[in-house]
């Protein structure tokens, strides 16, 4: 399979999601049911993709552990995202020379 | 800059500017996308189009570990299609806020640009949407976003493994930013975030036979049910992020 191929379908489905709904419906969702699951659907996504991953995705345990927990707090207290982004990034980097 | 310049009716500018915050966030985590793909053996180039052609984070992530795993295209679709499904509601809720100058060929072309931090930006906005204006929002946007991936596409070529390492939790540290401060306020999205992360653990241990698409999918629909069951959203709440 070409990576181009990849490419193409993953371009695609992501524009159809975002075009169709923009140019063509006119109507609301009355449905709470729907209304609900499309609200949690993003939170559960992320959540999936973030855990257990993220303790994977440095390479090393302990370093992946302390910038997810430093993230965990600099998210709790509301930082802006690419504050979190960073730090957690940084701790990680700065806990290597340790572990 | 003089006063008279920054008041400039242009709504193109005004987009610009009111783009910026967007596109300095989008280099930086973009970067980090870079370095994601340069890890998985994805060239520049292709970094560079995966960005320019999606526009959008956790797809892109979890794309490029369906092309390391060499998955099928039919998950790389079904991927897509639940990750991003909420562009959809994004959209559906913009498109009642567009001015009436906003006719199908420019929806054909500002429907690219929907994202998260766009749509928060453009649905917050006073007044109507013009074309022109979104415009603005989506190219300083866009800039920030495949810079920030060429750079990191290069950089994770040529940057020693302590950086890169610690840069593969750019894009993970930006995503819980986001949903641990819903989740702080909101019983539901609480009850959402710890399901899909539970359920998570378990298919890696428990079944590892399922393939990290699949299994992000199972997991967020399933803890999205949930939760649309036990906690129905009301009428009020707005989704804000």
């Amino acid at each position: 399979m070409t990576i181009a191929a990849y490419i193409v379908v993953m371009a695609g489905v992501t524009y159809l999601i975002r075009m169709l709904p923009f140019a063509f419906f006119r109507k609301k969702i009355k449905s709470t049911f729907l209304k609900s699951l499309l609200y949690y659907v993003p939170y559960a996504v992320l959540s999936a993709m973030t855990i257990p991953a993220v303790f994977y995705s440095t390479g090393s345990f302990p370093t992946a552990i302390a910038g997810t927990v430093i993230a965990l707090i600099l998210a709790y207290f509301d930082l802006p995202l690419i504050v979190v982004a960073l730090a957690a990034s940084l701790t990680a980097f700065l806990t290597g020379f340790i572990f | 800059m003089k006063k008279k310049e920054i008041k400039s009716n242009s709504d193109f500018v005004n987009g610009l500017f009111d783009g910026i915050p967007i596109g300095l966030g989008y280099l930086s985590v973009s970067f980090g996308f870079g370095i994601m793909a340069a890890g998985a053996g994805i060239s520049v180039f292709e970094a560079f189009m995966i960005s320019l052609t999606n526009l959008t984070s956790a797809g892109q992530a979890q794309g490029v570990s369906i092309i390391a795993a060499g998955g099928t295209l039919f998950e790389m679709a079904l991927v897509q299609f639940i990750i991003n499904i909420r562009y959809a509601l994004m959209a559906l809720s913009l498109s009642q806020k567009l001015d009436e100058s906003f006719t199908l060929p420019h929806r054909f072309l500002a429907a690219y640009g929907i994202t998260d931090e766009i749509f928060a930006v453009c649905s917050t906005k006073e007044g109507t949407i013009k074309p022109k204006y979104m415009y603005g929002v989506i190219t300083i946007s866009t800039l920030g976003w495949v810079s920030g991936t060429f750079l990191g596409a290069a950089a994770g070529e040529i940057l020693p493994a302590s950086v890169t390492s610690a840069l593969g939790l750019v894009l993970y540290g930006m995503f819980l930013a986001i949903i641990v401060p819903p989740a702080r306020k909101h019983l539901g999205i609480l009850f959402t975030v710890l399901s899909a992360a539970l359920m998570s653990v378990i298919c890696r241990f428990f079944f590892p036979d399922i393939s990290g698409g699949f299994a992000v999918i199972i997991c967020s629909v399933i803890a999205a049910v949930l939760a649309a069951l036990i906690f129905p959203k009301k009428e009020q709440e707005e989704v804000k992020e």
